[in-house]
């Protein structure tokens, strides 16, 4: 651990001022995370996680605080975003969806050809690729997120509850699917849920977070070999205790909401 | 013998679904019938009405005669003339409208300070019927082509304008987050997701246009002009004609349609991703 960490989160802090009332979204986050980690935020709704990835993905400004996402390449871009469902745009066919990030670079035609390409067959769209999003299943359009996102080879990657809208079964799949491609980039991941289920399969850092003002509460280490399926991590009794840590932390942290 | 009961069921369930199939086809085959028949059902009842004179065949003179006239006139060649003058004056006045409308619109939804600028001006100026400020046209573009497109452009432009700045206003805002995400600048911004973001709610603007650019045409050309189907329609009423008047009557009814037709197909070229 001697590399300075990819992202570095110091006393940032979000409030959304309303006719004369403000709610604090996020309050005093510090948080750092190392080059290759998959970090899962977790914690109750409404406790500002989607707030703190915005910020990070730049598409809103913090009150104080700042962040610091390290560069290797001045190429890269620095973050990409896979957003909760209707992330694809409806008039861009599959293809042209996961080759977005590219063309708005500018990227040479090959390349862009190229990455598409590989991160379709990734995903399994290949034969999908002249389809519009209207014409596919909503795993399928998960899947498109993913692949752009991928596809854009960016320096880390913000994943706000991509899986939230699917069903069970789609989502084992699709957790299954992002892990081997993550695998082989190894890129940071920063991976916002709700599901303690999802923050176990997924992450070797588990960042909780309470609610009414956002702020992080614990962190735990998941150090279960990878790679990691569904039904191990399942009936792995070390991972079941865990569940009911988090679960009651959770708990608290929703009852002390209430009562405020 | 478990397979051959299956099999049955197999093939009961293929006849029942191609029943269904069957069904559904014949109520498509109705329903196309009905669309025909209303306009044919008029015509015949107009027909009988007026032969047996229950109604003045000096006002509604009967269809058959009115289709005689019709190719009376086109054999003169007068017809195509005055067809082919207000053709000209609907395509070019529409294009004149359509296309600062759509360019006016789209930087309106784009760009809030625009949009909040000309939006009183807009709302303002739409209720003021552009046929009766003809008389200003015409002094100002004489009795020309050009007084006539400028008065269906002045009636096109505010029905598309107001549509296509909606259209971009009410682009779902999550499109616009991941075009930034993804690092679109202001030219791409504007064609990969302004522009067909706003394509479909702005068609309907485009299809209300055109509605109004043929109601626009005949009025202008009754009062200001000295051909074009409305010149037609007038001339023929102030002399009595009343049977070429239905047959200038009847060919403004069939170009609505037929431009209806063409936005219907146009529409389906230009949003593939909308079934
Ligand atoms: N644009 C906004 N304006 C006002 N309040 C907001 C805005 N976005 C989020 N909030 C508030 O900030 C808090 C955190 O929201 P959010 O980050 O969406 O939570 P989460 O993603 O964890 O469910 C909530 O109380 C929410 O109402
Ligand atoms: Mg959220």
């Amino acid at each position: 651990m001697s590399e300075a960490p990819k992202i570095q989160i110091n006393h940032l802090t979000k409030i959304y001022f309303k006719k004369h009332k403000a709610v604090t979204a996020l309050k005093d986050i510090n948080l750092s995370i190392n080059d290759g980690e998959f970090v899962c935020l977790l914690g109750p709704s409404g406790c500002g996680k989607t707030t703190l990835l915005r910020i990070l993905a730049g598409l809103e400004k913090p009150s104080a605080g700042e962040f610091h996402i390290r560069r290797t390449s001045k190429d890269r871009p620095l973050q990409s975003m896979i957003f909760q469902e209707k992330g694809v745009i409806p008039w861009l066919t599959v293809e042209e969806n996961v080759a977005f990030g590219l063309k708005m670079r500018h990227m040479p035609k090959t390349t862009i050809k190229q990455q598409t390409d590989y991160y379709l067959e990734k995903v399994g769209l290949k034969e999908f690729r002249k389809l519009y999003p209207s014409e596919i299943s909503g795993g399928m359009k998960q899947r498109v997120s993913i692949a752009r996102a991928f596809a854009n080879d960016p320096e880390i990657l913000l994943m706000d509850e991509p899986f939230a809208a699917l069903d069970e079964q789609n989502k084992f799949i699709l957790q299954e699917e992002l892990l081997t491609i993550w695998s082989e980039t190894k890129k940071t991941v920063l991976f916002i849920t709700h599901s303690i289920d999802e923050a176990l399969l997924l992450s070797d850092r588990i960042v909780l977070m309470s609610t009414q003002p956002g702020q992080i509460v614990r962190e735990k280490m998941i150090d279960v070999p990878r790679p990691r399926k569904v039904e191990a991590i399942r009936s792995n009794p070390e991972m079941e205790k865990e569940f009911v840590d988090i679960w009651e932390h959770l708990q608290t942290a929703v009852e002390k909401a209430r009562q405020s | 013998m478990a397979t051959k009961v299956e099999e049955i069921y197999m093939e009961n369930s293929i006849a029942v679904e191609e029943q269904m199939w069957r069904k559904g086809r014949r109520r498509q085959q109705l329903k196309h019938m009905l669309t025909v028949a209303s306009p044919v059902c008029l015509l015949v009842l107009w027909e009988v009405l007026s032969r047996t004179n229950i109604i003045d065949a000096r006002f509604f003179p009967p269809p058959t005669e009115i289709i005689g006239t019709f190719f009376k006139m086109a054999a003169s060649g007068d017809l195509f003339n005055h067809l082919g003058i207000s053709l000209y004056r609907i395509i070019g006045g529409f294009l004149l409208g359509v296309i600062p409308a759509i360019l006016l619109g789209l930087i309106m939804g784009m760009y809030r300070p625009v949009r909040y600028f000309f939006q009183p001006l807009v709302m303002a100026l739409m209720p003021i019927p552009t046929l009766a400020l003809m008389p200003i046209i015409l002094i100002i573009f004489g009795i020309s082509d050009f007084s006539k497109m400028i008065t269906i452009a002045g009636s096109v432009f505010f029905p598309v304008v107001i549509n296509t700045a909606a259209g971009v206003a009410n682009i779902d805002g999550i499109y616009l987050d991941v075009a930034k995400n993804y690092g679109a600048k202001s030219k791409d911004f504007f064609f990969k997701i302004a522009l067909p973001g706003a394509l479909p709610v702005m068609l309907e603007g485009i299809q209300m246009g055109q509605a109004i650019a043929l109601l626009t045409i005949v009025a202008a050309e009754m009062m200001g002009a000295h051909s074009g189907i409305g010149y037609l329609i007038w001339t023929s009423y102030k002399a009595f004609l009343l049977q070429q008047m239905y047959v200038g009557l009847i060919l403004i009814s069939f170009f609505g349609y037929f431009f209806s037709l063409l936005l219907r197909m146009l529409q389906k070229v230009l949003i593939p991703w909308k079934k």
